[in-house]
């Protein structure tokens, strides 16, 4: 908590700080107790705090629609039916809008990005001490809320959106044709020696475009909501610098708050529709 | 901000969710969806079929109430030609039996007529004779001048 001991870079940095569990420097399995160790963890560690709340999430967005599906009908839909019913003739609009060939997979993809990110960047709306405060109860030092502030989770998302991408391109193309693309656009020639000379350099442009999706895919949510949990961390801090300043943070946590519920829905559409668009990139010759 | 171990945990999931939902929401979701699509589309088009129909019977409808109409001063026109024929008939009746009232009033009359000439010619003779007497009295016997008185009156 902020009133503690904490200083206020302190105080952030803890709440940066995911719940890591790896091997720690004496080679026992454990949780890391400060950021430090965190880091020192490596790559053979988890975050199990971003773990449990994409699960959670996803599992409460799965179940939800999952009920829906069980108890489908086609007479006068109920409440939870028609809810599910909006946001998947929302997701299939847009797959038809976006995507010209035929996929029975992008449009479940679409759905289960837009849904389950929009409900990771939801967790950003919970006020920032307050989850933690209660994992702390139980003895939990460290506890981000927001999976899609882990960089972890968007590139998660984005690799998985990726090697879609590199797969169906494959198919769809061809290696022969998948290669084609990275090496002959976008400079041509009808001289074969030109030509030749052509492909390192389309093959850097090509590489680097390609590369590009998924890292902007990735990094353009977790900036969006890594920016915006900052702020409310910030705004937080407001609340132990006396009374006007603390009511002061309150009107501004509240307007954060309510900006912020378009920005999580406008990420979370973002990049169901880039996925969707990348998606039919790699189906179409171009 | 470390990159490890839960890239993966986060890509695995997610793989799991998108085939979950492939799998047990968007292919039965999008089923019921287009069913209802379809249902409404015969539902409409059932309606359009209906109406169709409607204007069908309606023409039916029309048709039939001509016929009968047409029907009907058929009917009438016959009723009238038969009612003019019985009054032609009830008239040829009539005339027919006022000529055979007439035919035997004639007939009577006739009769009538031969009985008083009769009668006049008896009267006649009579008369004829008793004037005859009442001159011959003094010159003729009327026994003697029957047959002559008897000629004279049957030429009358």
């Amino acid at each position: 908590m902020a009133g503690d001991t904490l200083t206020s870079s302190e105080y952030i940095k803890h709440h940066l700080t995911n719940l890591t569990f790896g091997q720690k420097a004496d080679g026992s399995l454990g949780i890391a107790d400060t950021a430090a160790e965190a880091a020192q963890m490596g790559f053979w560690a988890i975050h199990v705090d971003t773990m449990f709340w994409s699960l959670l999430l996803g599992g409460i967005f799965l179940y939800y629609f999952k009920k829906a599906a069980d108890t489908v009908t086609t007479g006068v839909p109920g409440g939870l039916q028609n809810f599910c019913e909006w946001i998947i003739e929302f997701i299939d609009e847009s797959v038809r809008g976006s995507f010209t060939s035929k996929n029975v997979l992008v449009a479940p993809l679409a759905l289960t990005i837009f849904v389950w990110v929009f409900l990771m960047n939801l967790m950003d709306l919970v006020p920032v001490d307050v989850i933690p405060l209660l994992a702390g109860w139980f003895g939990i030092h460290f506890m981000k809320v927001v999976p899609s502030t882990d960089l972890n989770a968007t590139f998660g998302l984005a690799i998985g959106v990726f090697s879609l991408m590199i797969f169906y391109s494959i198919k769809v193309k061809g290696l022969k044709g998948f290669m084609g693309e990275l090496t002959f656009m976008p400079f041509q020639s009808k001289n074969l020696v030109v030509q030749v000379l052509f492909i390192p350099i389309n093959f850097l442009l090509e590489f680097v475009s390609l590369i590009a999706k998924p890292v902007s895919l990735a990094l353009r949510l977790f900036g969006n909501m890594y920016a915006g949990e900052m702020i409310f961390i910030l705004i937080a801090i407001m609340y132990n610098a006396g009374l006007v300043l603390g009511l002061f943070g309150g009107v501004l946590q509240l307007g954060w708050a309510i900006f912020h519920i378009l920005i999580i829905t406008l990420q979370a559409f973002i990049f169901m529709t880039l996925a969707i668009v990348y998606m039919d990139m790699a189906h179409n010759e171009h | 901000m470390n990159i490890n171990l839960t890239l993966f945990g986060q890509l695995v999931s997610f793989g799991v969710f998108v085939w979950f939902t492939l799998k047990y929401i968007w292919t039965p979701m999008m089923g019921a969806l287009e069913e209802r699509r379809n249902g409404i589309a015969d539902s409409l088009s059932a309606a359009e079929k209906g109406k169709h129909d409607e204007v069908l019977a309606k023409q039916h409808a029309k048709k039939i109430l001509l016929e009968a109409k047409n029907q009907a001063s058929e009917i009438k026109a016959q009723g009238e030609k038969r009612a003019s024929e019985i009054v032609d008939e009830a008239k040829n009746e009539a005339y027919a039996e006022g000529e055979r009232l007439l035919t035997a009033a004639r007939a009577e009359i006739d009769q009538e007529v031969s009985r008083a000439r009769e009668q006049l010619r008896e009267q006649v003779a009579t008369l004829a004779i008793s004037g005859a007497e009442r001159i011959l009295q003094r010159e003729i016997d009327a026994a003697a001048h029957k047959d002559v008185v008897d000629s004279v009156a049957n030429q009358i």
